[in-house]
């Protein structure tokens, strides 16, 4: 278990090199803070010495290597804009973008798994149609889109929710909705067909003879053999949910790490930026190792057993199949 | 036979050797396809008895695991039971509600399929899954149906079985899993035990094992067996009494000896004439030409019709009752006497 830690690890170090590497490239191009900082009749001066005390002035490479060097002993800069550490300001907004998304995915994952066992369980009935329906059209609805929507019908004509802010419960409702339909109609489709599958295998048969009830076979042979898949995709909806926070957050003002990715953007603060990246891109790396370990759990199949793998993983990928998260296969002969 | 313990697999008292523990009356089943429906069991009756083998014997296709399956109460989603009675120790289970129906399943009849390599569930340990009958029926708690659990795999032959309760099918052969299946639907001492295609999967040598297997455990607990099979050999080894299907329709029944030594229904005869005995080196092997029909092209009178060679008008109109024969022989045929004694012709 600790070998398969450590390699993961390992496998993790060189693309998240890579992220710092992109976003730090990437949030120069934006240009420089110092027009917006300083006042618009500020001196070619004063420029000058701005650009020069946050050490922009120096050639990329430079600061860039003054950037790892920080890193390397866990500071990560300060923001231009509050002089706080940027580190902390991630760490600050991030418990607000996993409590969110936590709950979103809690509620897809429990959702999507009664709606795609009650679907699979008359493939092509009139459950398995209305379903389907339901699930496609969640699965197709662009979140921007419905967050807007939402805010116009539930907040200002009707009044029953607040348009944004974190106050009470009633603030969690629109931007949960909004980020839950596309996870929760992806993963309908999922546990559905994964279940249409479990529930024709011989063991479903094997279950019957012995006497069990439906809602045994149901929940105890088939659902758990179905659980797989609906990991693999759940944790790339995990994943997606970060992309739609920045938007949803945005839309609700909520202050998760999304909407300090966006505010950092707009006045190029460029450590915040990259430590509030870094943090997201090391939690979809522990996230996948956790649908790993979910795996291990699920199946004795694709239990680690510590022998060496061939072929390194990048950790990046979410959607392998589980066939190819096969560690090591266990045979008596 | 390994070990015997006391809590498991002992003989039934209120079973006696030879009685009928299960009757098939008149069996239909039915498949609905986007084609229609379609008659795949038709009108099938026989019984198994108390500590004896009945083998249900056919090419694949003809019917005989979809009567299995009919007589177990799991058909799939899209075939019915239409007709006809399944009488299990004096219980209709044909006229039961599926929910009704669980009670029977495990503690008066088991089920053991055909592919042991996939039938066991891959994310429980065998111990989980040889528990769960003593869960369900008798409410046994996890650690007391674990106990009976590892007796029952002491009593099959696993070696070892306190260690191997907890390990998962994939960490066992072909034969030790076919096994644990075996354990399984005996687990709760049934009378009537199924077995449908029980080696088809195995090595030769671990089939011998299995099938000795399944012997002591028919003689130790008078166990009924119904044997579902393609082999003729195994039927004559190990079977008592045999009906022979074809099409969906039973076409000869009698004891396996008898049947065999005077087939009186012509595809009977045709089957034993399949096998090669005396058969010198480049000479063809005897075949019965021509192919089963199709479930949607099954004709008006006898099914055997197309393939019989000695067909006649009245076979293409009136399709034969299977009629007695003989002492405990039945047979579908308007020739029956005949074929018995006519050399027949294969082309």
């Amino acid at each position: 278990m600790l070998t398969f830690l450590r390699r993961r690890i390992l496998s993790s170090a060189l693309p998240l090199l890579v992220v710092i590497l992109g976003v730090f490239a990437l949030a120069r191009l934006t240009g420089n803070p110092a027009s917006l900082y300083l006042p618009l009749n500020a001196t070619e001066q004063m420029r000058a010495d701005f650009t020069e005390k946050n050490g922009l002035d120096n050639p990329i490479w430079v600061q860039m290597a003054e950037y790892f060097g920080g890193v390397l002993r866990l500071d990560f800069g300060e923001s231009l804009r509050t002089g706080e550490s940027a580190a902390a300001m991630a760490l600050r907004a991030f418990p607000a973008t996993l409590q969110l998304a936590g709950t979103t995915m809690l509620l897809a994952v429990v959702l999507a798994v009664i709606v795609g066992s009650w679907a699979a369980l008359k493939p092509n009935g009139i459950a398995d149609r209305i379903s389907s329906f339901i699930s496609m059209a969640a699965a197709s609805v662009p979140d921007f889109w419905l967050a807007i929507m939402g805010i116009w019908v539930f907040a200002i004509t009707l009044g029953w929710l607040p348009t944004s802010g974190v106050g009470g419960l009633d603030a969690w409702v629109l931007p949960i909705l909004t980020l839950l339909l596309r996870p929760f109609g992806v993963l309908v489709q999922i546990v559905r067909g994964a279940m249409v599958s479990s529930l024709s295998e011989p063991y479903i048969k094997l279950a019957r003879s012995k006497g069990a009830s439906e809602f045994r076979v149901v929940t105890r042979h088939a659902l758990r053999n179905a659980a797989a898949p609906a990991l693999t995709v759940a944790g790339d909806l995990a994943v997606g949910l970060v992309n739609g926070a920045v938007v949803v957050e945005s839309i609700f003002g909520w202050p998760g790490i999304g909407k300090l990715m966006i505010d950092s953007i707009l006045q190029r603060d460029f450590a915040v930026l990259q430590a509030a990246v870094l943090l997201t891109a090391i939690s979809i790396f522990i996230l996948n190792i956790l649908i790993d370990l979910g795996y291990a759990g699920l199946d004795a199949r694709v239990r680690p057993t510590g022998k060496p793998r061939k072929a390194s993983k990048t950790g990046k990928a979410t959607a392998a199949p589980a066939k190819e998260r096969k560690l090591h296969v266990q045979t008596t002969p | 036979m390994s070990t015997h313990t006391q809590s498991v697999s002992t003989a039934r008292e209120d079973l006696t050797e030879n009685e009928v523990v299960l009757r098939v009356t008149g069996l239909d089943v039915d498949i609905r396809t986007p084609k229609g429906v379609l008659r795949a069991v038709n009108n099938v009756s026989f019984e198994a008895r108390a500590g004896r083998t009945l083998a249900l014997l056919g090419e694949s296709g003809c019917g005989k695991s979809m009567t299995a399956k009919a007589v177990a109460g799991l058909l799939d989603p899209v075939a019915d039971v239409t007709g006809g009675t399944v009488v299990l120790n004096g219980t209709d289970l044909a006229a039961l509600s599926p929910k009704q129906r669980l009670k029977y399943a495990g503690p008066e009849l088991g089920i053991v399929f055909q592919d042991a390599l996939t039938a066991l569930n891959p994310v429980y340990t065998v111990g989980t899954q040889l528990s769960e009958a003593f869960r369900i029926h008798q409410k046994l708690s996890a650690k007391a149906a674990k106990v009976k659990a590892i007796e029952l795999m002491r009593h099959v032959g696993i070696p070892e079985p306190e260690s191997r309760v907890d390990s998962f099918p994939h960490q066992f052969s072909g034969g030790m899993r076919q096994r644990i299946l075996i354990a399984m639907a005996v687990a709760l001492n049934p009378r009537l035990l199924i077995a449908d295609e029980p080696t088809t999967a195995l090595d030769v040598t671990v089939q011998a094992q299995i099938m000795k297997l399944l012997r002591d455990l028919r003689t130790e607990s008078h166990l009924a067996v119904v044997l579902i099979t393609h082999d003729l050999a195994l039927v004559a080894e190990e079977a008592d009494t045999v009906a022979v299907m074809y099409a969906g329709n039973v076409v000869e029944t009698g004891p396996v000896r008898e049947v065999f030594g005077s087939p009186k229904h012509p595809y009977t005869r045709g089957l034993l004439d399949s096998v090669p005995a005396d058969v010198g080196r480049g000479a063809d092997l005897n075949s019965i030409a021509g192919s089963p029909p199709e479930l949607h092209r099954i004709p008006e009178g006898c099914v055997y019709q197309s393939r019989c060679p000695l067909v006649q008008d009245v076979c293409r109109a009136i399709r034969p009752a299977l009629e007695a024969e003989g002492a405990g022989r039945t047979v579908a045929c308007h020739f029956a006497l005949t074929t018995a004694n006519k050399e027949l012709d294969h082309v």
